[in-house]
């Protein structure tokens, strides 16, 4: 198949496929990306995360259908673990969005972590950009349940919306360093609840200690189950990203983005490159033999392997 | 280029709501190393299909217990048929008389599991027929 055309013609099958390709480190697909790179960066990238159980899933099938009714694309990308174990996942995201399964303007990818530690996996870094070249408006990063430092969806989303619920602990949580850090719009899920006009407000408090110049997060009470504060929270992500845009924030964020993004596929094929010199001859096991034997000490091997490198 | 687990959709066609199975298969699936994607109660085919589509799926296994498994299980296969993936190996399970099983291997499904079955044969069926791409 013809996976350059069909994409860009907005062929789900295909689209699917590129990001399985994508997923195994498939050079086709990566050369795809390649020549079709600069057709991507239109879309907006909004991070959903959250604790488990905070109605992540519930709450991006509720914005999604507010978004359909005018007349966006939609992609949506939902991340839930693997087990280090056995490399098995549930991936059940899905179960929250049974509607938008068959809207033709939706494309959903449910995906395992994979061994990533940091609330998303590897390849959401390539899906999102095969999904903007199959010209969706918007994609939704929907993180795993995070606790307190999984932060790279800032690394990639152009606005991130931090679901917190009432009960999940006192003002000092809200002041930590790590995830709370990260939320350029707070919605306070479960509104119906108990505790929530507190949790609100200990949020607001915890914004207010900090020196914040620019866009000041706002914290919104919504519930997903009942359907209130939705519209108000879809205003308040497209507002956001109008305030990037007009601050140039927006360039400096991309551009710390870039940067991060360039840095690590540099750090992944150096570490391969490094693998695969250091493998021959047993090279590698024999030096590790030796730094627990004391023989030699770790950081004169590292210098070592790294003046291989460049031989 | 690296290996990746084996995708299955695990669907829940029709009206009944009894998906213990369904999760029991789920979890014996993901303790076997596979990405299970789960979609919950009460789908329509084209709801399966159109997930096993976008997830880009290499198996979908369907538990069915309400006795429509002569009309959904084809059903699902004719239409990834028509949308060109063919390749998806499709199983069912559940409460299915013997006397209906040749019809729905008739019909694509690769294989039915009813009660009783070991979740090992299962996961051991799936390794050796699924066909990757």
């Amino acid at each position: 198949m013809n996976f350059e055309k069909r994409l860009l013609e907005g062929d789900k099958r295909a689209c699917a496929r590129l990001i399985s390709m994508f997923e195994m480190g498939n050079s086709e697909a990566i050369d795809i990306i390649k020549r079709l790179y600069k057709h991507t960066g239109k879309a907006h990238v909004i991070g959903i995360t959250g604790p488990p159980g905070g109605g992540k899933s519930t709450l991006t099938d509720k914005l999604v259908k507010e978004l359909r009714k005018r007349g966006k694309k939609v992609g949506i990308i939902a991340i839930d673990p693997t087990s280090p174990f056995t490399g098995g996942a549930i991936l059940g995201d899905r179960v929250r969005m049974q509607d938008l399964a068959t809207d033709p303007g939706v494309f959903i990818r449910s995906m395992g972590t994979r061994g990533s530690l940091g609330g998303l996996s590897k390849a959401t870094y390539g899906a999102v950009k095969i999904l903007d070249i199959f010209g969706v408006d918007y994609i939704f990063i929907e993180t795993v349940g995070v606790g307190q430092s999984e932060v790279d969806i800032v690394k990639i989303a152009d606005t991130v919306v931090m679901i917190m619920v009432p009960g999940l602990g006192d003002d000092i949580q809200a002041i930590k360093a790590g995830i709370m850090e990260i939320g350029d719009i707070f919605a306070v899920n479960k509104s119906d609840l108990d505790g929530a006009d507190r949790t609100a407000l200990e949020i607001e408090m915890m914004l207010k200690f900090g020196e914040n110049e620019g866009w000041k997060p706002p914290v919104l009470k919504v519930s997903a189950f009942n359907n209130t504060g939705i519209d108000d929270l879809l205003e308040k992500i497209i507002e956001h990203k109008k305030y990037m845009l007009n601050s140039c924030e927006f360039d400096r964020r991309r551009l710390a983005n870039a940067k991060l993004e360039v840095l690590k596929l540099v750090e992944e094929k150096l570490m391969a490159m490094v693998l695969k010199k250091t493998s021959t001859g047993d090279y590698l096991n024999s030096l590790s033999k030796k730094i627990a034997e004391r023989e030699i000490d770790p950081y004169t091997a590292s210098d070592k392997i790294i003046t291989m490198l460049g031989e | 280029m690296s290996e990746r687990p084996i995708r299955v959709l695990v669907a829940k066609p029709g009206l009944d709501g009894h998906d213990r199975g369904a999760k029991v298969i789920a979890r014996a699936l993901r303790d076997a190393g596979m990405e299970v994607i789960y979609t919950g109660l009460r789908q329509t085919p084209e709801q399966i299909v159109a997930a096993a589509i976008q997830e880009d799926v290499d198996v979908v296994a369907m538990s069915i217990l309400s006795g429509a498994h002569n009309h959904l299980f084809p059903k699902v296969v004719n239409l990834l048929r028509e949308q060109g993936a063919e390749d998806v190996l499709v199983v069912g399970g559940g409460v299915i008389p013997d006397d209906d099983i040749p019809f729905l291997k008739e019909a694509g499904i690769s294989e039915i599991f009813t009660p009783g079955t070991p979740t090992s044969a299962v996961i051991d069926y799936i390794r050796e027929h699924v066909k990757r791409k």
